[in-house]
């Protein structure tokens, strides 16, 4: 009886999450749908004659597009973690008087539209003369992740027991010493999340690059796929394959680092 | 045990200077990425901005004209019932969509943490992807939803080329983004409930329902506060998937604040600077009444 209901509640899952992925299912299908194919009706349900003229395409054209998406998200992840982790350190650990009012700060600023940095910053830019370059817009990615790392660090640091960063202090380490050694390397996992994180949304963002870097010649994949929609030549397939493509980084994301992903979620909402 | 104290307290005192050390960087960078780009958007939308006077920097300043002229302009009637129904309408389905699954998800069954996840898919593929797809799928001509609606001998739609469907279309992209975000804060909200509550209701002979509104409802309120709150900040800032979908049009019937702000300094050839920072500044304003409302109500379930 219970087996029953389980296998059946295991049906109505599948059913569900079925519904919820056909948007990526289909993406994957037009990915493949040749390009004679693409306006008949109805549309073909599996890629039977399928074709990899889209991925030929992307290979063609987009590669320089994914190195730059590339660049920047690291670029992105490593200025995140060189601001975020000694923050989120002094917040937990430290607690200097007006912390409270700098993390309040950061839940703000995390509150203010994209659009609205974006329109800010290309009139900074534009005076300093890093519009259309990949150093502003790493810079702006970085805004997407630099609050939210603060508030991941300062909860799961808050987590450290102090025995141990006391233990490094009798041992004659200094505050900076002691985070160092001590404190970045029991931290792997927060700084794991938070370089995830940083990384998808660099790697996924659209209004930083359609405003700072639409006149660059090196965009990130986001633009290339844009382009690709602006066109009036709609060669669907390669629109598909690209966007396949640039899911790639999320789905390695949820395959490798599920846990860390459910985390980042949730410890923005729910902790804190 | 003085002299201890008082180490103590020379300990505290260096730590307090090592912790602004520690902060440095990010105060800096708040101020010079947050606050500077902030205060430039203010500037922008109080001068009469031009090309020529973006670049050499010398507007005049104009007090509140551009807010004047972006209030009395006939786009902003629409954009703020657009943004009010496309805000409302998302997060009312994404919560309950995303509510009844985390209660389907909680009992575990065979694959339910495998499918849990896949459900993540929808929100953390990049939004240019997701809109894109969604674009492709409701085509007018040759989407795959018209098609199936055929198959019912429903006429074609024309979801995103129709004054009357735009707005809709976009509601639902963003709707199918927002559920995963939901599910899962949910879901971790219902494991947070002690399951000695639920063995009371049981043996208080209570149904599966009655359970549900009773007592999980109830006990989950601090969360759903919260993830609709959040949701509420998240859904103001939505700008991607519109733009991409259908730039706001057709004739403004899927105009946003944000994608109107983002036409108004970006989408064309002569760029109005000064009110796209306005309507900026008003989405900064609703962006942080609800943000700050969130605060709070954060604040106070935190408290024992």
């Amino acid at each position: 009886m219970k087996a029953a209901r389980s296998w059946w509640k295991t049906a109505t899952g599948l059913v569900l999450t079925g519904v919820m992925l056909f948007p990526v299912y289909w993406m994957i299908n037009v990915s493949f749908t040749r390009e004679q194919d693409m306006r008949k009706s109805p549309p073909s349900w599996f890629p039977l004659d399928g074709t990899l003229d889209g991925y030929r395409s992307v290979l063609d054209r987009q590669l320089p597009y994914l190195g730059v998406s590339v660049i920047v998200g690291l670029g992105t992840v490593a200025l995140t973690l060189l601001v975020g982790t000694p923050a989120g350190y002094a917040l937990a650990k430290l607690r200097p008087r007006g912390g409270g009012v700098l993390s309040f700060l950061l839940l703000i600023a995390q509150m203010i539209p994209g659009i609205i940095m974006a329109m800010g910053f290309y009139a900074v830019f534009l005076n300093v003369g890093v519009l259309n370059t990949i150093p502003g817009l790493i810079v702006a990615d970085s805004t997407l992740a630099v609050p939210f790392a603060v508030l991941i660090f300062t909860t799961f640091m808050s987590g450290i027991p102090e025995e141990l960063l006391q233990a490094a202090r009798v041992d004659g380490a200094g505050a900076l010493r002691t985070f160092w050694s001590v404190v970045v390397p029991v931290s792997r996992n927060s700084i794991i999340t938070v370089s995830l994180f940083a990384f998808l949304w660099a790697w996924s963002d659209f209004v930083f690059a359609g405003t700072l870097d639409q006149g660059g010649s090196l965009q990130p994949i986001t633009l290339g796929i844009y382009h690709y929609i602006g066109n009036n030549n709609q060669q669907w397939n390669a629109i598909m394959a690209t966007a396949v493509i640039a899911s790639i980084p999320a789905t390695v994301l949820l395959v490798i680092a599920q846990r860390y992903v459910a985390a980042g979620v949730t410890a923005g909402a729910v902790k804190n | 045990m003085h002299a201890a104290a008082s180490a103590a307290a020379r300990g505290a005192r260096a730590g307090r200077w090592a912790a602004w050390a520690f902060l440095a960087p990010v105060v800096v960078y708040l101020l010079v990425f947050y606050a500077y780009p902030l205060y430039r958007n203010v500037d922008l939308s109080l001068r009469d901005y031009t090309v020529r006077s973006f670049v050499q920097g010398d507007a005049p300043f104009i007090g509140l004209a551009n807010y004047a002229k972006v209030v009395g302009d006939m786009t902003f009637g629409p954009a703020l019932w657009h943004t009010v129904v496309f805000t409302l309408v998302s997060l009312g389905f994404q919560f309950a969509i995303g509510l009844a699954l985390a209660v389907f998800f909680y009992r575990n069954f065979r694959l339910s943490a495998t499918l849990r996840a896949l459900f993540l898919v929808p929100w953390l593929l990049p939004l240019i992807v997701s809109a894109s797809t969604w674009s492709w799928m409701l085509n007018s001509d040759s989407g795959v939803v018209n098609a199936a609606l055929g198959v019912f001998g429903v006429g074609p739609v024309h979801w995103l080329t129709s004054p009357d469907w735009s707005l809709w279309s976009v509601t639902l992209a963003n709707i199918w983004i927002g559920i995963p975000f939901n599910l899962v804060v949910l879901y971790s909200g219902l494991q947070s409930i002690d399951p000695v509550v639920y063995e009371a209701a049981a043996l208080d002979g209570a149904t599966g329902w009655q359970r549900f509104w009773k007592v999980t409802f109830p006990l989950l309120r601090p969360v759903s506060a919260i993830t609709l709150l959040l949701g509420l900040v998240y859904t103001l800032k939505v700008f991607d998937i519109i733009w991409i979908m259908t730039k706001g049009g057709p004739s403004d019937s899927s105009t946003t604040f944000a994608t109107w702000s983002y036409r108004l300094g970006f989408g064309n050839l002569l760029p109005a600077f000064g009110p796209g920072a306005a309507v900026g500044n008003l989405l900064i304003v609703a962006a942080l009444a609800s943000g700050l409302i969130y605060i709070r109500v954060q604040r106070r379930l935190a408290l024992p």
